[in-house]
């Protein structure tokens, strides 16, 4: 399955990094704790989270994730895009809570 | 001693690579926008290197903790970086107000971050016990109202050999 397939099951919006919509994605992490992903997530996971500045990039690369999901109608800040187009890592969104999006993300990765 | 059997070729096999590598990279206190672009400099640095991709996995995880409490609480702060045949030795230190209690700062959960850093997600007291969980050497040095210097240690061949050197 490739983040665009989850784009578009999920319906979610692409705010930047269309360049990796072809990524594969193994699974999914949900937390807004930095740290936590840092230490839990891993390779070709999408992150679901609320936090929208720019370290959230800065992580989803050193830790290759796949994409970020941001939800409840958050919005990439400015910069956050800017680095998500540089590293073609998808920053999606949706105006489901994390706990919606999260249950139709781990239905479809495990169907 | 060293027998030379004549006749046969004598070959010299290094284990891991053969390269030396020495960067630095300088670390900003309070500037969020750049955390974690000395830990991708190491990153590539690594898979240039044809680092085995566990061993960079576990590296980035520690290096970014440490370049992000440099962020989050220090005024200025350096990470050097020596690569050599064995060992990918990184050492971050900083000019800052110190750790007061290195032990207490260990423990998960503890933090002393501002309600700003923890608005964004950092400072939940998890990033020290996730340099530890994956250096296989961690070394913390500090001087309250001086700084702080972190050593991480990661072996290329083998994790238990640097780890007994601890």
């Amino acid at each position: 399955m490739t983040v665009g397939d989850i784009v578009q099951a999920l319906e979610l919006t692409v705010y930047c990094g269309k360049k990796g919509l072809e990524r594969r994605v193994t699974g999914g992490y949900v937390s807004d704790l930095l740290s936590d992903v840092m230490g839990h997530a891993d390779t070709g996971q999408v992150w679901v989270t609320l936090q929208t500045h720019k370290n959230v990039m800065a992580i989803a690369s050193l830790k290759d994730l796949a994409a970020v999901i941001l939800v409840t109608g958050h919005k990439p800040d400015e910069n956050t895009a800017h680095q998500s187009e540089e590293e073609a890592i998808p920053v999606l969104g949706t105006h489901m809570s994390a706990f919606d999006v999260t249950g139709k993300l781990y239905e479809l990765i495990n169907k | 001693m060293r027998i030379v059997v004549p006749g046969r070729v004598e070959t010299h096999i290094l284990s891991g690579m053969t390269e030396r590598m020495h960067f630095e990279h300088n670390i900003v206190g309070g500037d969020f926008t750049r955390a974690g672009y000395a830990s991708s400099q190491v990153k590539k640095a690594l898979k240039t290197l044809d680092v085995d991709m566990a061993i960079i996995k576990r590296t980035v995880v520690a290096t970014y903790e440490a370049e992000v409490n440099v962020v989050a609480h220090a005024c200025n702060g350096m990470m050097i970086v020596d690569i050599d045949g064995s060992t990918i030795q990184v050492v971050i230190q900083d000019e800052g107000p110190g750790i007061e209690d290195v032990e207490q700062a260990m423990v998960e959960g503890f933090s002393t971050a501002s309600s700003e850093v923890r608005e964004m997600g950092f400072g939940a007291g998890m990033g020290l016990s996730n340099m530890k969980k994956n250096a296989d050497s961690l070394h913390i040095e500090s001087e309250p109202g001086k700084g702080t210097k972190v050593e991480i240690l990661m072996a290329l061949d083998g994790r238990e050999e640097v780890r007994s050197k601890k």
